[in-house]
């Protein structure tokens, strides 16, 4: 061992201790973590009313309503980016010349580096309040993830079973379907179902932004001070995620793994 | 049926994969080239499919230049020749009855393409081109079920079902078994035979060239060295052929699936 | 000829299409699936309008030291955010984690040090099980508007995440060093620090530094709640309509994203 790397080391190490003192004194954190102090009987209060969450009937109807709206935008939203995402991985794999790669990722890339937040609010003008809206922002953020993660099955298949067909007269859309799918068709399913395990949390959130869902009623119950209803419902998202989990889960095994 | 005419293929580089070759294939002629590795045989097989564009000479495919005809027609003249290679070109997640269907999509339309990877549309016809090698039972069954030997029966099964005029096989016992080997060479050219099909093979096994086909092509180095009846053929033509190199070399090996790199799976994408 | 002639999996792809449409089709209507609002003449209006004052960009100077400093903002709560996950993770990490298990070693189960690690795991699935964003919202309520409530809840979500990394990359490493260290009669700490260590840690490092690109992102999602940096400055800029504002904040989140990418890349590099 060189006694360089460890110089480094600590040289990297004094530089990240910097980088954070920094932080604390640019954000004047320790003033405001006082003043959080200051309300910690407020605080305490805040937390005894969260671990008693509104079971009420009419409360809790009303938190399955918000429940399946969520899931309905988590799942539309997915499998609508999972169609625009193919449409775009096509491109970007570099099947339709250069020109359509270059125009596809950089739609890709911008598509994907605009968190899903952003594009609510964009959705929210476009399509007004409700679950659209985020059914909308979902599926444009997706798009962009997916379509890259596509793209790099399609460019990871093995070429000579659509070569093949090709070969011997066949078209060249009946090509990629026999040849190609059958080899990225899992993969594509796959990544899938695990961006709708991520879209069940994220769909939960967008109702902030007036969105649709539970998140525009936990956004309700926290500006109102309903501490019970919202310790509901975030039990509610919590459970909502563990089965989409499952129900993912179970998809994967029966489609991707089998 | 086939017929070359001073034809050569040089790659980027200035080397001659092929160079000068006359040949003339007659229709209902089973022909097997011979020679070491790298002498231009997957090449030919390549330049007489229309799948690899000569860079110099006359190539005339049932009477037509290939690279005259327009991208349809071309299309359509490749839908009638059937091609075999040393590993089955078939998606594992594919089932046997679609890998088989697959023979005709240079034949079908598009929406029977599709509408047959909803519902198989011939159930019968895949079966019977499976029947000989035991292998309808295994119908339904995914191709990654299947062993290695089956697989290049499933792709036999596909070529017998594809009905073509002209069959190129490049390489289609070298992953086989001794016995497997003989038994497929031996189904290539019974049906060749039975239809009157022109049947062209690269082989490395030189006595399954001398004992199943009617007629030996030896190449060395982008040239015909020999073309003669197999009866013709005697031990200095095929000692002189591979002088200086390993008699029946192992075929190179090759590995189709190249490996995928998944991409990582993060939280935060 | 022989009995199956049909195909078997028929079958089961017709009630799969079936049973799909059933399910979404309720969906689309509850998702008020309906394209067609989009062209509604209104909200293209409103849409148009907005989207037109994105270019040019705002850079008169007042708005653009604004911009750095929430720019700054979000990159310090991003860094203390990791920081104090870190202070949250470790002890978490150590205590659910099985490769530091005496107990292991000779296959006697001690009931109480196996409840501090049902504890330790059951608290890091609470702290990562509830989204930032959620945090956030709480934080705000606890903190007020400002950077405070983003690194609580950068922490929390954070510290729960690198928690469960934490142990999984400790259980995955080359244990034999560390039973050899317990086996020996040394402590745990001893063993953690001559034995796992050692081999563990470019991988914690590397892992850590990754988290810390993801924060910076989350870090200016959670603005939108009120908690701090360029979200903030971006939630209010869209919600007046202000293109020019927005357009200017978008192309410094995508920049920053781009940095950040490109600054934990090379700390990794240096870790490996």
């Amino acid at each position: 061992m060189s006694p360089v790397i460890p110089r480094r080391g600590l040289t990297l190490s004094v530089l990240v201790l910097a980088a954070v003192f920094a932080s604390v004194w640019r954000l004047d954190l320790i003033a405001a973590f006082a003043e959080g102090q200051d309300s910690l009987g407020e605080l305490f209060g805040f937390l005894q009313r969260f671990a008693a969450p509104d079971t009420s009937p009419a409360f809790l109807s009303k938190v399955g309503q918000g429940a399946i709206e969520t899931l309905a935008i988590s799942l539309i939203g997915t499998l609508l980016a999972v169609l625009a995402g193919v449409a775009l991985a096509l491109p970007a794999s570099g099947r339709f010349g250069r020109l359509g790669q270059i125009v596809s990722r950089f739609m890709l890339n911008l598509l994907r580096s605009v968190p899903e937040l952003v594009w609510a609010t964009l959705t929210v003008l476009a399509a007004g309040l409700g679950p659209f809206a985020g059914t909308l922002a979902l599926a444009l953020h997706t798009t962009g993830v997916l379509g890259r993660l596509y793209a790099e099955a399609l460019e990871n298949a093995p070429p000579a079973p659509e070569a093949a067909l090709r070969g011997a007269g066949s078209g060249a859309v009946a090509a990629f379907l026999y040849g190609t799918l059958p080899a990225v068709a899992p993969q594509w399913v796959a990544y899938g179902l695990y961006r709708w395990e991520m879209n069940i949390r994220m769909a939960a959130i967008l109702g902030f932004v007036g969105a649709g869902g539970l998140g525009a009623q936990l956004y309700y119950a926290l500006s109102l001070f309903h501490e019970a209803r919202a310790a509901t419902l975030i039990v509610a998202m919590l459970l909502l995620s563990l089965l989409v989990d499952a129900l993912s889960g179970w998809l994967r095994r029966r489609l991707v793994v089998a | 049926m086939i017929s070359l005419a001073a034809l050569s293929v040089a790659y980027a580089g200035g080397r001659r994969a092929l160079d000068g070759v006359d040949l003339s294939i007659a229709p209902g002629e089973r022909v097997a080239l011979i020679g070491p590795s790298g002498a231009g045989k997957t090449t030919l097989l390549r330049v007489m499919g229309a799948n690899l564009r000569p860079t110099g000479g006359q190539l005339q495919l049932d009477g037509l230049d290939p690279w005259a005809l327009n991208a349809r027609q071309l299309q359509g003249l490749r839908g009638r020749v059937g091609k075999m290679y040393q590993a089955p070109p078939i998606p594992p997640r594919q089932r046997v009855i679609t890998a088989v269907l697959a023979g005709r999509l240079g034949q079908w339309p598009l929406w029977r393409a599709v509408a047959s990877l909803i519902y198989p549309l011939d159930i019968d016809g895949a079966r019977a081109a499976l029947a000989p090698f035991d292998l309808a039972e295994r119908l339904f069954d995914r191709c990654d079920q299947l062993s290695g030997g089956q697989l290049q029966r499933v792709a036999l099964a596909r070529l017998f079902y594809q009905q073509p005029q002209l069959v190129l096989a490049d390489e289609p016992v070298s992953a086989l078994d001794p016995t497997l080997a003989r038994s497929v060479a031996v189904a290539l050219n019974e049906d060749a035979k039975r239809r009157g099909a022109t049947l062209i093979a690269s082989l490395h096994a030189v006595e399954l060239a001398l004992s199943e086909f009617s007629r030996v092509i030896g190449l060395r180095e982008g040239r015909i060295v020999f073309d003669r009846p197999a009866a013709q053929l005697g031990v200095a033509d095929i000692e002189a052929l591979y002088a200086g190199v390993p008699y029946a070399s192992a075929p190179e090996a090759h590995n189709p699936d190249a490996p995928s790199a998944r991409p990582r799976l993060t939280r935060c994408a | 000829m022989s009995a199956s002639q049909h195909d078997p999996a028929a079958r089961g792809r017709a009630t799969a299409l079936v049973l799909a449409v059933c399910v979404l089709w309720p969906l689309l209507q509850i998702a008020q699936f309906e394209p067609a609002v989009l062209f509604d003449a209104g909200n293209l209006a409103t849409l148009g309008g907005f989207l037109g004052t994105f270019l040019p960009p705002a850079t008169d100077t007042f708005f653009l030291g604004f911009l750095a400093s929430a720019t700054l903002d979000t990159l310090a709560i991003a860094t203390i955010g990791i920081a104090l996950a870190m202070l949250i993770a470790v002890p978490l990490a150590l205590l659910s984690t099985r490769s530091l298990s005496i107990g292991r070693l000779d296959g006697r189960l001690r009931p109480v040090s196996e409840a501090i690690r049902v504890c330790a795991r059951g608290l890091t699935l609470v702290l990562r099980g509830v989204p930032e964003l959620v945090w956030a919202l709480v934080f705000v309520r606890i903190f007020g508007l400002g950077p405070a409530a983003g690194v609580a809840a950068l922490a929390i979500t954070y510290g729960g995440m690198l928690a469960k990394v934490y142990a999984e990359i400790l259980e995955s490493s080359d244990l034999s060093p560390t039973r050899a260290l317990l086996a020996a009669g040394s402590g745990r700490l001893a063993a953690l620090g001559y034995g796992l260590l050692p081999v563990a840690s470019d991988e914690l490092v590397s892992y850590t530094v990754y988290r810390w690109e993801c924060a910076v992102r989350a870090s200016v999602v959670m603005g939108f709640v009120g908690a701090g940096g360029l979200g903030q400055l971006m939630d209010q800029s869209m919600k007046m309509l202000n293109g020019g504002e927005a357009c200017s904040i978008l192309i410094t989140f995508l920049l920053l994203v781009m940095a950040a990418d490109a600054l934990s890349a090379w700390l990794r590099r240096q870790v490996r």
